[in-house]
Order: C-alpha cells, then sequence, then structure tokens
C-alpha cells in the first residue's frame, strides 16, 4: 500500500479502509466477531446507501506521469450506513463483492467509536494488514527467482 | 435551522421503483405542459429542497449530469444531494446540464442558461425551480404541444422576470432550455415549446 | 435501404439451441468452469477486460465460457454488460511507479535500480509443445524455488523507479507533462477529430490487440520510422485510489494487475528543443505484454505532429487508426454484411441489367 502523507488527521481511517478493502469474507466476518466481542452485539445501523454494484474509470498517466486518460472501468461495489450519532460506514471495494460491502461499511463505522475506535483499530485492522503484506509478499517473491544475474563475459576494454 | 453544507438524509426507499415511478410523473408533466403531476412516495429532503424537487434529483441526476445550485442551495443541501445524485456541482451555470434554484422569487441571470447547439438541441440545459405554490386555474394561460387548446395555471412565489426570458426561450426553438417547477410533492412541466399567452 | 421482413423466429430460436448444445460440447466431458478459465486461461481473461474495457476478471471469464472463447465476441459481451452499470467515480490516476512489480525487463540499459526480473514470460520457451500438458490429472513437476513461507530477499526494493523517469532526470528523454487537465472520456462523447493524446490512448487502450499488432509492426519496417527501443516493461499490481464523495480523502478499493511499455524513440529536435528521446506509452489491464508494446509504439506514431515529424504512413493517421481499432464497432459493421440486403441487391441488379443491355446495344451497333 501507499505510504499515506497527509492530512495526518484522516490517515488512520484511510489506511484501514485500504486494508478492509483487500479483505477476505472470512477476514471481515472474523473482524465484526472480534468488534462484537469488545463492544457488545452491535444494532444494524441504517443504510444511507444499500450495496450497489457500479464501475470506476481507472486513469493512467501518459509515459507513466504525464498527462491523466481514461484507461477502461473496473468494478466496484459500494455500501454507506448511517449509525445513530450521525457517523458514516462507507465502503468502496474493487470487484462485485455486495455482501463484503455491507461488512467494511459496518466495520469501518464501528472503528470510528469515540472511546474503543482506537484501540480496536489497531486490534481489528493490524493482523488484516499483515495478513495482507504477507499475501502480497508471497506472490512478490515468487518473481524472485527469475531476477537476472547479468555476467560479462568479454570486457570491452581490450579493444583497439 | 441551517444546517452548514447539511447531514446526509436517506435516499429512495426502492431505488429502482421509486425512480421509474418519478421519470413516469416527470414524462407526464413534460407532455402535458402547465398541468400540475403529484409525485407519490418522495424521499427525505434536505432543509430548502422541496420533497418533488429531490425525487427528480434522485430520478434524473448522475454523474454525468452537473448540477448548478444556487448559492442557499449550496451552502444547506449540498452535501446531501452531491451524495445521492453523484452530479458534479459546477460554479458556472454554462457548465451544467441542470441549474436549481431554491427559491423562485431570487432568480439567478437566466441570460447565462446552456441552450445546445443546432446540431445538439438536447444539450440545452433543465431549469429547475422551485415555487412557494402550484394549482390548476388562475391567472397565467399557456398553449403548445401537449396541451389541448389552452391551460390555465396559479404559480406562487416566481418572479415575474423569468416570463421575459421565457417568452425569448420559446422563440429560440429548437434550442432553449427546459422548466420545471416545483412545490411540496408537486411538478409542472413547461418545456422549451410551451407558449404564455398575454395575460 | 433496410426493410423489415418477419419470419424466421423459429430458426433464431433453433439456432440458438443448437449454440448452447456446442457450447457445452460433448456432455461427457466435464463443463469447465469459470475458476478455471480465470486461472488457466488468464491471458484470454486479460485480453477480453482490456478490449471490453472492463477489469473485472470473473465476468471475462463469464463472457469467454458464454462466447465459445470467441474473445472478439466476450468482449463484445463485456462492453454490453459495463453499459447497465453506473460510474460511481473516475480514480486518481494510478501509479506505476509504486506498482508490485512481478515482472520488469529494460532493453535499453543492462543493469536497473531494482534489477530485470523475468516474471512469468514465455519469453525463452522453446516453442514446442509440451506434451506432457496432455496428461490430465497428473500435474507436471513444478519446481518451486521459493517456498512460501520464505521471507522476501533483503534486496529486493519495496518500488522501482521507472526507467524513464531515470532518462528524464538525465535530460536524454523528453519529459511529460501534465496540464491537469479533465482527460477526455470517449465512453461519453463520441471520438472526433484531431484527437489529443488522452483520447488516443484511451482509443487504443481498448483497441484490438491484432490489429494495434499490426500497425506496430508496420511502423518497424519503415511505414513511419520510429525506431524503437523497449525502455521498460513492466507488470505487477497497482492500487486503485478514488475519492467517495462522501469522504474528505481519497481512499484504496483495491490491487489491479496491469502492464506498462514505455517505448524510447530518436527525435531529432526542433527549434526549441534539442535533439533528445521521446516516448510511445502502452497500458493493458493483466499481463498484457504484446498489446501494451503494440499500443506503446502506435502512440508514438500518432505523435507525429505534435513532434513535427511528416506524417506519411497509416500508423500515424489518427483518424486511420482510431477509427478502425475497437473491434467491437469493427466487427459489427463487417458482420451486419450478413443482414438481409434484398433491397439493396435488388436495385443494384436492376442498375446491372440495364447497363448490360446498354452495352449489347453498343456492341451490335458496332459490328
Amino acid at each position: 500500500m501507499k505510504q499515506i502523507t497527509e492530512p495526518p488527521e484522516h490517515a488512520p481511517r484511510r489506511r484501514w479502509l485500504g486494508v478492509l478493502a483487500r479483505a477476505s469474507r472470512a477476514e471481515l466476518e472474523a473482524a465484526k466477531g472480534l468488534i462484537e466481542q469488545r463492544l457488545g452485539p452491535v444494532d444494524m445501523p441504517r443504510f444511507l446507501r444499500r450495496p450497489e454494484i457500479g464501475m470506476a474509470m481507472v486513469r493512467g498517466r501518459a509515459g507513466g506521469d504525464g498527462a491523466a486518460f481514461n484507461l477502461g472501468e473496473m468494478t466496484v461495489t459500494r455500501c454507506t450506513l448511517q449509525f445513530s450519532d450521525g457517523r458514516l460506514g462507507c465502503a468502496y471495494l474493487a470487484g462485485r463483492r455486495l455482501e463484503e460491502s455491507v461488512l467494511v461499511a459496518l466495520i469501518d463505522g464501528l472503528l470510528q467509536d469515540r472511546r474503543h475506535g482506537a484501540a480496536l483499530a489497531d486490534d481489528v485492522i493490524e493482523p488484516l494488514a499483515e495478513a495482507l503484506a504477507a499475501r502480497r509478499n508471497q506472490r512478490l517473491a515468487k518473481s524472485q527467482p527469475t531476477k537476472v544475474e547479468f555476467f560479462t563475459m568479454v570486457r570491452g576494454d581490450g579493444r583497439p | 435551522m441551517t444546517q452548514p453544507d447539511g447531514m446526509i438524509l436517506g435516499g429512495l426507499g426502492d431505488p429502482v421503483h421509486d425512480s421509474q415511478r418519478c421519470f413516469r410523473g416527470i414524462l407526464d408533466a413534460m407532455s402535458r405542459p402547465a398541468r400540475p403531476v403529484t409525485l407519490a412516495s418522495p424521499p427525505d429532503a434536505p432543509p430548502g429542497v422541496a420533497p418533488a424537487t429531490m425525487a427528480v434529483l434522485h430520478c434524473l441526476l448522475d454523474q454525468d449530469t452537473p448540477l448548478w445550485l444556487d448559492p442557499g442551495l449550496q451552502a444547506r443541501a449540498a452535501r446531501h444531494i452531491s451524495f445521492h445524485t453523484q452530479a458534479p456541482l459546477v460554479a458556472e451555470m454554462s457548465a451544467a446540464s441542470f441549474i436549481l434554484v431554491g427559491d423562485g422569487l431570487q432568480l439567478p441571470d437566466l441570460s447565462c442558461l446552456p441552450l445546445g447547439d443546432p446540431a445538439y438541441p438536447e444539450r440545452g440545459a433543465t431549469l429547475l425551480v422551485q415555487v412557494g405554490d402550484l394549482a390548476s386555474g388562475g391567472a397565467l394561460r399557456f398553449r403548445g404541444p401537449g396541451i389541448d387548446g389552452t391551460a390555465d395555471l396559479q404559480i406562487d412565489g416566481l418572479a415575474p422576470e423569468f416570463w421575459p426570458a421565457f417568452a425569448v426561450n420559446t422563440e429560440l426553438f429548437p434550442l432553449g432550455f427546459d422548466t420545471i417547477l416545483f412545490a411540496g410533492t408537486r411538478i409542472v412541466g413547461l418545456p422549451r415549446t410551451t407558449l404564455l399567452e398575454e395575460a | 435501404m433496410y426493410v423489415a421482413v418477419k419470419g424466421g423466429e423459429k430458426a433464431i430460436a433453433g439456432a440458438h439451441r443448437l449454440l448452447a448444445e456446442e457450447r457445452r460440447g460433448d456432455p461427457a466431458v466435464p463443463e469447465i468452469s469459470l475458476d478455471q478459465i480465470e486461472q488457466q486461461l488468464s491471458f484470454a481473461v486479460d485480453r477480453v477486460m482490456s478490449e471490453g474495457s472492463l477489469y473485472d476478471p470473473e465476468l471475462a471469464a463469464l463472457a469467454i465460457k458464454q462466447a465459445r472463447g470467441d474473445l472478439v465476441e466476450a468482449v463484445f459481451l463485456l462492453r454490453a454488460y459495463r453499459t447497465t452499470l453506473p460510474r460511481f467515480a473516475d480514480s486518481l490516476p494510478i501509479d506505476t511507479a509504486d506498482m508490485a512489480v512481478r515482472r520488469r525487463v529494460s532493453a535499453i540499459f543492462k543493469d536497473l535500480p531494482g534489477g530485470q526480473m523475468l516474471g512469468p514470460t514465455f519469453d525463452y520457451t522453446l516453442r514446442l509443445l509440451d506434451f506432457s500438458l496432455m496428461a490430465e490429472g497428473k500435474p507436471a513437476d513444478i519446481e518451486v524455488p521459493m517456498s512460501a513461507s520464505d521471507p522476501m530477499p533483503a534486496d529486493a526494493p519495496a518500488q522501482m523507479p521507472r526507467v524513464t523517469d531515470l532518462l528524464v532526470a538525465d535530460g536524454i528523454l523528453a519529459a511529460e507533462t501534465d496540464d491537469g487537465e479533465r482527460p477526455a472520456d470517449i465512453t461519453r462523447i463520441p471520438l472526433s477529430f484531431p484527437a489529443d493524446r488522452a483520447t488516443r490512448l484511451q482509443a487504443l487502450a481498448r483497441g484490438d490487440e491484432g490489429f494495434l499488432l499490426g500497425l506496430g509492426y508496420s511502423t518497424q519496417r519503415g511505414y513511419g520510422r520510429s525506431h524503437p527501443f523497449a525502455g521498460e516493461i513492466r507488470m505487477g499490481d497497482v492500487a486503485v485510489e478514488l475519492q467517495p464523495e462522501e469522504l474528505p480523502f481519497p481512499i484504496e478499493i483495491g490491487d489491479i494487475e496491469l502492464t506498462e511499455c514505455q517505448m524510447v524513440n530518436q527525435y531529432k529536435g526542433d527549434a526549441e528543443n534539442p535533439p533528445q528521446f521521446t516516448r510511445g506509452y502502452g497500458l493493458a489491464f493483466g499481463q498484457g505484454e504484446r498489446k501494451a508494446m503494440a499500443m506503446a509504439l502506435v502512440d508514438r506514431a500518432l505523435r507525429a505532429e505534435e513532434l513535427g515529424e511528416v506524417a506519411t504512413s497509416p500508423a500515424q493517421d489518427a483518424e486511420f487508426v482510431l477509427s478502425h481499432c475497437d473491434n467491437l464497432e469493427a466487427s459489427g459493421f463487417v458482420q451486419h454484411l450478413k443482414l438481409p440486403h434484398y433491397v439493396d441487391f435488388q436495385a443494384e441488379l436492376s442498375t446491372l441489367r440495364a447497363l448490360r443491355a446498354a452495352h449489347a446495344k453498343r456492341a451490335e451497333a458496332a459490328e
């Protein structure tokens, strides 16, 4: 995941939304279970926006760092919950994942809990982030043995 | 009772069917100009926005329809509207597909509305104006396509300077803007083809 | 001219039934699953996503299954499906410098910061049919050099700088500039000419791989000399970020697999610019290396006018390239020729008869 630099007050939430978006259904169910252990049973907040599937236009940049262009779309699922105190739980996930979007929105809202949120976020998000990093490293590690070691057969120095 | 930037309220209870019912209502209003149509089961609306207005915004707007909001609505309802409709909010009326005016007595300069061009007359804007009340009968008499002879309409709370702009607009056909008026749960369509008879 | 012709409903229904039956093939053979297509025919999936212009491996697999492996038909299915979905947002431009790279090669520098990694490539394979793959249910021995639990080698960099960024830093490659403009979108406003680079890149990204490959090849053979070098090709996962309207900050929604190609080309310079290298750019969903390379060649060729070069070849003609690179449009217009043209043909026929009669008369008169 990218380094998140600013704005600092949003950094934790921004990070956990990025981690939750990549978590599996089972991981999300487990995370919800862990939160319920701490907070007791959670009432389902109301849907401000029911889970729905749509798309995002993925943009690239000419030359990698030039002007933006529209590459093509990807499927996206989103859901927004509103808790009784007004806070919003949001989910935007790559792919078509209706059930997961509700779980992510719920967890996002619960982690914003003023009293328990910060501690919860550490306990819930860090294991997910570690699992995510492990999956990523595992995928990347498979390419490592394909790294090219060049041997110089003849040095050019001796040429006339 | 001002909520700065406003809270986000709920959306359509049954998005697909509510949108379809609302679309049918808009179709009726635009094809039978100057006749009030009541929109059933409109959604929650933020302060300053009529239930019928919010229903029409849900139904017609999306990411591809830039919206211009007057400054009052900008302050009170922008968050709710842009959350639910996804419409990009634009500062210039000339860049908007829809122009929403919260109070018909305080009209913006209507000379900047997009009117389309001869190749694409459908690119003319739709002007959405909230007024005090709308009722059949009354002082204003309209004629034109969709009206059998004439139709009379009572409009409260619409600034008189609307009508000169409306008259000019009619002459620009096929270019021009289309108007929908709102009061409570009622809407009235005044497409660019509708003529106001001299009172 | 077209006229409505009635009839044929039964034949059409029958054809659909027969198509479904042939799709399934011999019922004694197990039915192919979407997972199998997604996992084992992933290049087909990636191509359908790129040209279908929708990143969703499962839906692409479904399209391939439904189309019986006809990839252009599968692209059609995916394009049709995407029109039914609302667009929630535009992503922030993805950053390929931040890619979790699984393959990265450069043909211009041997030693790169971060090194070269072949990844899962067909390059250097012998292209001999591997009959061991015929032995079903008996997986060939796969030597896994690194077990899943091994940690990343300490020297594996988290990020790999783009080769082109290094060349730009040296001042020998023209830098790309970002004017911050909202890019044109041909899915909203149809293509028109002249087309700016963002428009061209979008059209090429959706374009048919075979068509672009042929055009790219033509530039190498001398039709629009552009002397390309594969500056860098990289493939891997990139985070997608978007800005939801209900949040005051952008969020990551997941990763997508992309292949990027930067072609580096000679440029003789002009009054303002000294001689330097310029670029063609290619980007494709999934592992689409051939597509990304072809796209980069054609992108560079289409920059001829902007760079003050004489445009004389097909690949340099934006109207020719962009109007014909979409396989959905091309396939549709070619295949429409199968539809009844009975009245047109009758008209042609009567014209021809009249011409032949006149011809015969002249021949008779001449005798």
